[in-house]
């Protein structure tokens, strides 16, 4: 086994511990930490079946940012968008064999990877422009673009410039999968590719990345308006997937006396 | 009227060029070491204060979801930059709520993440000196915890959590704020903000009844501590005798006598107000929101009515059930606890109410929607409640409303200025500054739409707008009580 390979079969190895190990951690102190109080930014659903079509709304299309900040949300919604793509079409590196419906995104998957370098450059351009976001930037804020634009660069100029050994790097994968690691091809567009995607994996649990997870953890935007039901003594939070409030319906009017 | 100068009215509030340091002086007195004794706290900054700040911090990092979260998940994308009133009225970045946000993650970074033990120059982390500690007391107290931001935050990210955990922490090392602390002690010892004792009470309540009876001839009563009304009446005690608030009492009383619902007020919880919640006290809030419910079982009422007041509708509507909950001892036909808007609406849609509406002829009037009633409460059975019952019960008595840009009322609505415990005249400079958006979002439709009155559902938000109007030249009797315009409205004795 090559330096090179064993080098990289334990940075993957360790990486993809760091990442699954921190945000299942993450993910844990989240939801052990309690929540006394009732904190939903109102309007607020009554239900937890609109809990899950706020956090829908949130996750899916970023409606919070969008009546914030219509800059932010372009950049951020394509950025975010076009990395899912590219991600999918990368799948075709796990799974044996590749999916029908994976092998359908790969031309999209493909050719996102410019929309992911535009809505980079997007987010890098504003964060230096706008004297309030550059007023609250650190440098680790300008890093994590950077590291972004990295792997966005050599990932396209492996598709499209100076195509990769995509099998030989596929054989080193699946060879990581069955804890029997394969020679990895060792251009040197690959290599800054994968170290910086470790890289980026490993950062992932100690940094603002959290917010993947931390949204659905969020009390302002995952719990319901129930507190008057709970001070009727109505059970629990929310009650049930689509119940209906019981107690404001018949009572609040004036109508018994 | 002070020689502060309040910015000048243009067409819309431009989002001003970065001035680093612009409020950095103004801060408000602090509590002496009486006030903060008689909540628990030390008197003085302790010798040990790092570590105890620190400490506390933790414990209240690990006790609080929000905070573990938005302590984490901030990505510094900016959407909340420009959305703070303080921000647009001060031009001070470190009001920009992720910079409040800031002051204490890096903190919280610095000591308990790996990222910040680390790595601090990397990721903003900063040790916590007495300049950092100092930071907070001044910025952490230019924050109305209004939740604006909250909005528009694509993770939810609640400044006002953190405003108030840094409060905690600060009055844990012994850096109170006066204003909070020292009202707070007042409802311990007297049972109100004002500190207005039970004689001063009752005699103003019977002074009432008599102007009552004057302007209208009839007897409304002014009820104080009737054991087996119906409704306790938990109201902000301003409404006892400040202006424009009384107004907007006689109109509960008015509205309560017509309909026959008997009331009282509670002389041991003469207060809606729960200040604890804006210095972030669990401890105090429990204790002054238990005054309320051991004031209901006294009196034997059925019902709790809570009067006009933004955050102590917060307190009632959102938290009393965890604090003081479940409150089944009252009647269960009616939601508990109720907001007197909710009361006026209901009886208005019964025709309990004969109401005039051309006694509010001669006024054009918009509605201020409270800032923690708005984005932390709800009234009526619909989502959004918050929003159509004050307005349907505006609509009811007066002929003439408009409403103020949408992008300043709703969920999106601009803070008076002067909530969260910021009420207070050694903040004089940050209350007109702040009060920016809506006083051009106000001043719009006076222009535009001849409004002569805007009415409010808190007390704060109405002490505060009729003092820094005339900082913009608008007349401070502007300002009126909801409650004013309905008992103003209503016919008293066409029932009887």
């Amino acid at each position: 086994m090559s330096a090179w390979t064993l080098a990289y079969a334990v940075l993957l190895y360790v990486a993809f511990t760091v990442l699954v190990g921190g945000v299942i951690y993450k993910i844990g102190i989240y939801a052990m930490t309690p929540a006394p109080l009732r904190i939903p930014t109102m309007p607020a659903p009554r239900t937890r079946l609109g809990v899950v079509a706020r956090l829908g709304r949130e996750v899916g299309l970023f409606a919070s940012l969008f009546r914030g900040d219509k800059w932010a949300w372009i950049w951020s919604y394509l950025f975010h968008v076009s990395l899912l793509l590219v991600l999918i079409q990368h799948l075709r590196y796990v799974l044996v064999p590749i999916p029908e419906w994976v092998v359908l995104e790969s031309p999209f998957g493909s050719y996102a990877a410019f929309v992911l370098l535009i809505s980079l450059a997007g987010l890098l351009g504003r964060r230096l422009m706008i004297a309030r976001v550059r007023f609250v930037t650190a440098p680790s804020d300008y890093l994590m673009l950077v590291l972004l634009l990295v792997i966005a660069t050599t990932g396209a100029l492996m598709r499209f410039v100076d195509r990769a050994n995509i099998v030989g790097f596929k054989v080193f994968i699946q060879g990581l999968m069955a804890l029997h690691p394969e020679p990895l091809p060792t251009a040197p567009l690959i290599l800054v590719h994968v170290a910086s995607v470790a890289l980026l994996m490993v950062i992932f649990p100690f940094s603002k990345l959290l917010h993947a997870p931390g949204v659905f953890f969020s009390p302002t935007r995952n719990q319901t308006d129930s507190s008057r039901l709970e001070a009727q003594g109505a059970g629990e939070a929310g009650g049930s997937v689509g119940a209906e409030p019981v107690a404001q319906g018949g009572t609040l009017r004036e109508g018994v006396r | 009227m002070s020689d502060i100068k309040a910015p000048v009215l243009q067409d819309y509030v431009p989002i001003p060029e970065l001035h680093p340091g612009a409020m950095a002086g103004v801060k408000p007195f602090k509590a002496s070491a009486e006030h903060q004794a008689a909540l628990g706290f030390p008197g003085t900054l302790v010798d040990d204060w790092k570590a105890v700040a620190i400490k506390r911090l933790g414990e209240l990092v690990d006790g609080s979801r929000a905070l573990k979260v938005y302590l984490d998940s901030c990505v510094k994308c900016g959407a909340c930059t420009d959305k703070c009133h303080y921000f647009l009225g001060t031009s001070d970045p470190r009001n920009m709520p992720v910079a409040r946000q800031d002051l204490l993650r890096k903190v919280y970074r610095r000591y308990f993440t790996w990222a910040g033990r680390l790595f601090p120059w990397l990721v903003g982390a900063t040790d916590l000196t007495e300049d950092v500690l100092d930071s907070w007391y001044t910025y952490y107290h230019q924050c109305s915890q209004c939740r604006r931001c909250s909005v528009f935050c694509p993770f939810g990210i609640d400044t006002a959590e953190v405003s108030m955990a840094a409060r905690e922490i600060l009055d844990s090392v012994g850096v109170g704020q006066k204003y909070c602390n020292e009202i707070l002690g007042k409802v311990h010892k007297i049972g109100n903000n004002l500190g207005l004792p039970e004689p001063a009470l009752r005699n103003t309540l019977e002074g009432l009844e008599e102007d009552v009876k004057e302007a209208t001839g009839v007897d409304v009563r002014f009820p104080v501590d009737v054991v087996g009304a119906e409704v306790l009446l938990i109201t902000p005690s301003a409404d006892f005798f400040a202006e424009p608030h009384i107004d907007g009492l006689i109109g509960y009383a008015k509205v309560f006598h017509q309909a026959g619902i008997s009331w009282t007020v509670s002389s041991q919880a003469s207060e809606a107000a729960n200040f604890a919640m804006f210095i972030g006290s669990r401890e105090q809030m429990q204790k002054v929101a238990q005054r309320v419910r051991d004031a209901a079982i006294a009196l034997k009422v059925k019902r709790i009515v809570v009067g006009e007041c933004g955050h102590a509708w917060r307190v009632a509507y959102a938290f009393w059930s965890t604090l003081i909950g479940p409150l089944d001892f009252l009647d269960p036909r009616y939601p508990r606890p109720q907001h007197i808007c909710e009361v006026t609406e209901g009886l208005i849609a019964r025709g309990a109410l004969k109401l005039d509406p051309s006694a509010n002829d001669d006024k054009v009037v918009t509605f201020h929607d409270s800032c923690n009633v708005a984005r932390a409460t709800r009234m009526g059975d619909r989502p959004g409640g918050q929003f159509t019952v004050p307005r349907s019960v505006i609509r009811s008595v007066c002929a003439h409303f408009v409403d103020m840009d949408p992008a300043t009322i709703g969920d999106r609505t601009f803070c008076c200025g002067g909530g969260g415990g910021l009420l207070t005249d050694d903040l004089m400079e940050l209350r007109v500054k702040g009060a920016l958006p809506r006083m051009q979002a106000l001043d719009a439709v006076v222009q535009g739409k001849k409004v002569t009155h805007m009415a409010a559902i808190c007390a704060i938000c109405k002490t505060q707008f009729s003092k820094v109007m005339p900082y913009y030249g608008l007349p401070r009797e502007m300002v009126i009580s909801v409650h004013q315009l309905v008992g103003d409205a209503i016919v008293l004795g066409a029932k009887e």
